[in-house]
């Protein structure tokens, strides 16, 4: 029932540190304007506006979507402001398509975006509440005893985690956009930077970026018409589980094992592996990689590790992984979904230049956040389904 | 389009304070209800959206806790905005549009009792250049009720009119927080708190939570004798800063009622969830309201206003009048943001 929908349009910023050249508002208008110009469309040229960003206090602006609607050419149309914690920006995505999806509207702009020099994000997460148990951990040390657990489970090998963050950091030097560009990443550097949390070392973990992603989706009746290639939206699925209950399995959620299934009956897909030319995936640790590569069904379950170890998703393997450099190279968190979702349209629209896997056709963008309980994923192609 | 309808609705009474209870356990009741009052059970719900804000609890992802409350286990379909829930109520109603769901269920909370509201909302002002001097929620509500004053758009007098009628409606329900008889000359010799607003202009501060179900024909006509059909669905959101917009009315809703069909027959009912007397006046002026329609039968915001469900409750009482049979056409409506910045209007009837 669903209408067919593209991605006509892909605008991002430079990611880095500070972006002290941009207020808010110019940040999320600069991606906005970089879609546009991609679709070949005006403001005039949408009917609604999404906005999706993670928490407000990284900025310190209470639901910021209001004052940034201006920016973001919002006045007098529909605004929506989506948050579903790490995976936000792909809720976003999702949210943005089915606004087309439904034939409620013809063309609609998402942006995603984090300034997160305006704030402190490792504050912003560690707020004590009354009757409520702190972790005081930051991210990074919430997700250490999972990737733990994982190793136990699996038997892989101690350096995974390094080969993904080497793999991840030289796909970076291709992406201009991406933020952290280390010209002699190698093994050593990375195996020798300090243990933050057992088992993450400093260089398999996301840096904390400003920066801002758009896009422009359109019907089936416009996209069609136009001559440049499109991305066609196959699938969306989200799933959600609680934080925390007695038996809930926080290394393989049930949350992402349901996702995958539902996301590949929705786009026919029986054999991801070979079916799906690349995928671009939430893994701000590096062991992630292998994690849900397992949790989308990708891998066998404890197996994961053997493509990253088999070199399957490098960039020249036979099923690339995070070419843009993933999260591991930019993270602002709340555009952070939305940049995998924009590379994976990227991807099979074949415009991702020095990253761009030959031939793609069919790519997964993936998020995911909060205590590994949110999933967000798409499934795009060059090719109408 | 497919019909979708309002099946199922509850709500906690809007407290100034909930002492005992968390977000959670305000939320876990409300949910409980609704599951009794409908029948639905979680293996039958599509899609589940939500809508609060960080800043009322004062913690990022105080959202993730309302999972708790729907018992998202097995993993569900799941969404959330940072908005009013009238909004996720939106998207769960886009969700059924696009066939991804047949029944929804969408939550809205909020314990604004825990910080100190009006300068929190400051916080949604320009953080450049208008935060910094923190213009508090009634100030800037007051800023806009002197222009319409001086204007003479309408008076001091009409303003306490509908704190009059609002609070006075309010004394038949059983969730409202400020109800009773007062009269317009005796409000009037009230003080100002932020002038021309004085108290009585103002909607209470509440903590609560409601919750709702949509679904389409099939389940609705099972459920409902008289199921409140969503006719029109829009929102509108105009540019923040003061000096663009007009503060005399409001365009948004005027857009949004046009295209969702409000004016082209008589209105019965209407819930509205402008949180100052001033600003009621601006929405019934934009939804073209007059005598034949039973204004805010439930109180409004003006009688309750649990910030994040305030809306999504009025579209609640709105449809409770649909079911039973007091209203064959009834219009909720919806704000945000700082002087009506942000609206949204949904049309219910009863065939």
């Amino acid at each position: 029932m669903a209408e067919l929908t593209a991605v006509v349009g892909i605008g991002q910023t430079k990611y880095q540190s500070k972006h002290l050249d941009h207020s808010m508002p110019s940040l999320v208008r600069v991606a906005a304007e970089k879609a546009l110009a991609d679709a070949d469309c005006t403001w005039a040229d949408i009917d609604a506006v999404i906005l999706g960003k993670a928490p407000d206090m990284f900025e310190g602006v209470m639901m910021p979507e209001l004052w940034l609607n201006d920016a973001i050419g919002g006045a007098y149309k529909p605004m929506l402001r989506v948050h579903t914690a790490g995976s936000v920006g792909g809720s976003t995505g999702i949210v943005a398509a089915s606004m087309v999806q439904s034939g409620i509207h013809e063309r609609v702009l998402c942006v995603a975006f984090e300034k997160q020099s305006e704030s402190n994000a490792t504050w912003a997460l560690s707020i004590s509440m009354p009757f409520s148990l702190a972790s005081v951990a930051g991210a990074g040390g919430y997700f250490a005893p999972l990737v733990r657990g994982y190793m136990r489970r699996s038997g892989a090998p101690e350096d995974t985690g390094i080969r993904v963050a080497v793999k991840d950091r030289q796909n970076a030097l291709k992406n201009p956009l991406a933020h952290l560009q280390l010209e002699d990443i190698s093994f050593d550097m990375v195996a020798n930077s300090p243990m933050l949390w057992d088992p993450i070392r400093y260089l398999e973990t996301c840096p904390s970026s400003d920066g801002a992603c758009a896009m422009v989706m359109e019907s089936e009746a416009l996209a069609s018409k136009r001559s440049n290639k499109v991305a066609w939206i196959h699938a969306t699925e989200m799933r959600s589980e609680p934080t925390q209950f007695s038996g809930r399995d926080q290394v393989m959620p049930q949350a992402t094992l349901d996702n995958s299934k539902a996301l590949y009956k929705k786009a026919g897909i029986t054999n991801p592996r070979k079916e799906l030319d690349c995928a671009e995936i939430y893994v701000p640790f590096s062991w992630f990689e292998p994690m849900w590569m397992e949790g989308m069904r990708i891998a066998p379950i404890n197996e994961g590790w053997k493509m990253t170890y088999e070199g399957a998703t490098a960039l020249d393997g036979d099923f690339p992984v995070n070419m843009s450099g993933g999260v591991l190279s930019s993270n602002p968190i709340g555009a952070s979904g939305l940049i995998r979702f924009a590379e994976a349209a990227r991807q099979v629209r074949g415009i991702a230049d020095a990253h761009q896997v030959d031939g793609a056709k069919k790519a997964l963008g993936h998020a995911y956040g909060g205590g590994s309980q949110y999933f967000s994923t798409w499934i795009v192609s060059s090719e109408k389904p | 389009m497919r019909d979708v309808a309002v099946v199922g609705f509850t709500q906690s009474p809007s407290l100034r304070r909930e002492t005992d209870r968390n977000e959670v356990e305000i939320l876990i009741p409300v949910i409980q209800e609704l599951r009794a009052q409908t029948g639905i059970t979680n293996d039958e719900v599509d899609f589940v959206c939500s809508g609060s804000s960080d800043y009322l609890a004062g913690s990022s992802f105080a959202f993730i806790s309302g999972l708790d409350a729907v018992g998202a286990w097995p993993p569900i379909c799941e969404s959330h905005v940072e908005m009013d829930g009238a909004w996720a109520l939106y998207e769960a109603w886009v969700k059924i549009q696009m066939g991804y769901a047949d029944v929804a269920l969408v939550y809205g909370f909020g314990k604004p009792s825990m910080g100190d509201v009006p300068l929190t909302m400051a916080l949604q002002l320009d953080p450049y250049m208008m935060m910094p001097l923190w213009p508090d929620a009634i100030s800037v509500a007051a800023l806009q009720a002197r222009m319409g004053l001086d204007a003479g758009i309408y008076s001091e007098r009409d303003m306490a009119e509908r704190a009059v009628r609002d609070r006075g409606n309010a004394k038949s329900s059983d969730v409202a927080q400020v109800k009773g008889d007062f009269t317009v000359d005796g409000i009037l010799a009230d003080p100002y708190i932020a002038n021309p607003l004085r108290k009585h202009d103002c909607a209470p501060i509440s903590d609560g939570a409601s919750a709702m179900i949509i679904a389409t024909a099939d389940v609705a006509n099972r459920l409902q004798d008289r199921p409140a059909w969503i006719r029109g669905f829009e929102h509108i959101c105009e540019p923040m800063d003061f000096g663009v917009r007009d503060l005399n009315a409001s365009r948004s809703t005027e857009i949004a009622a046009e295209k969702a069909g409000v004016r082209s027959d008589k209105i019965d009912v209407a819930e509205l969830s402008a949180p100052f007397t001033h600003q009621q006046i601006l929405i019934e002026r934009a939804l073209g309201l007059d005598d034949a329609t039973n204004i805010n039968p439930s109180g409004g915001a003006l009688a309750g206003n649990p910030i994040m469900a305030v809306g999504l409750s009025r579209i609640g009482e709105a449809a409770k009048r649909v079911w039973d049979g007091s209203a064959d056409r009834a219009v909720a409506h919806a704000t945000s943001g700082p002087c009506l910045q942000q609206n949204l209007v949904c049309l219910l009837e009863g065939n």
